[in-house]
């Protein structure tokens, strides 16, 4: 594989903002990123097809795990811990 | 002791996202209800220790994420954390065949996407080893900060970003196979075969 495929094939041939725009990938998407340094990725993202697809999907994969994980209380549980503190 | 009323209007808010961890930790309703109630019999006992003002959901994260390493982590034989050292960065992305398939119609990955249901995604977060999976959870269920992390897991921020990294793709790895059981994804990871290449064709 070459570092070009590695990046996912770079539009405007900087294959090392690419390297460098994967590499950050989740800080950007856990918002860990500087400002400064979000603006460089978003940049890059802008020129770049490519790397746009790929932080959109995992931008995707993030939501999904976050949506997949939402569960109602089940019916009981509220009162049954108000009990075993003594609040009822 | 703490003031019961005080504390239960403090932290009865935060019951439906507790209990959402708690179920993807521990994989059983019953032994969810039973953490989540722990975590608050713990709570109550140590409000004393909490400073009005700081993260209280963090603090309770904290105490649930203790509770269940505690009690429960000890039960059952889990995937251990080496058994996924060695998964490439972006797996399933680049498993898919990344943007080379996109240009017309929809690509592999959007294909694989929108197909996974969700009982598959829960089964792959469950199956995740426990550090990988609390620090995915956190991160991506209850947006907490790495720092915020390091301080729920008691561990440096470098290994919050090593347990979350490590954690995605193995997820990742968890997604693709369920697309490949479906026909959606070839083996060699050359992208769309199958059923999956003529939903695309009939969609141009």
């Amino acid at each position: 594989m070459t570092e070009e495929d590695q990046a996912g094939g770079c539009a405007d041939g900087d294959v090392d903002k690419c390297r460098e725009a994967l590499m950050q990938i989740y800080l950007y998407l856990d918002g860990e990123l500087t400002q400064d340094e979000r603006v460089q990725v978003s940049l890059h993202l802008a020129d770049c097809a490519p790397c746009e697809h790929a932080f959109g999907f995992e931008t995707e994969l993030k939501a999904l795990v976050s949506r997949c994980c939402c569960e109602p209380v089940p019916a009981g549980l509220r009162e049954r811990i108000a009990g075993a503190l003594g609040l009822t | 002791m703490a003031d019961k009323a005080k504390f239960a209007e403090m932290t009865m808010e935060h019951m439906p996202a507790l209990y959402g961890a708690a179920l993807r930790m521990t994989r059983k309703p019953a032994d969810a209800e039973d953490l989540v109630q722990e975590t608050y019999l713990r709570a109550y006992r140590g409000f004393e220790s909490f400073t009005e003002g700081t993260n209280l959901k963090a603090w309770l994260y904290r105490i649930l994420t203790n509770t269940f390493i505690n009690i429960y982590r000890a039960k059952k034989r889990r995937p251990q954390e080496s058994d996924v050292e060695d998964i490439e960065d972006l797996y399933l992305y680049r498993r898919l065949g990344g943007e080379s398939t996109a240009p017309t119609g929809r690509s592999a990955e959007d294909l694989v996407m929108e197909s996974i249901t969700e009982a598959e995604v829960k089964e792959a977060i469950e199956e995740l080893p426990d550090q990988f999976r609390i620090a995915v959870l956190l991160a991506d269920v209850e947006g907490f900060s790495y720092q915020e992390i390091a301080d729920i897991m008691e561990v440096p921020i470098g290994t919050v970003m090593s347990r979350i990294h490590r954690g995605r793709k193995a997820l990742q790895k968890a997604l693709f196979e369920f697309g490949k059981r479906r026909g959606l994804v070839s083996d060699d990871g050359d992208g769309v075969e199958g059923p999956a290449a003529s939903r695309r064709g009939d969609q141009d």
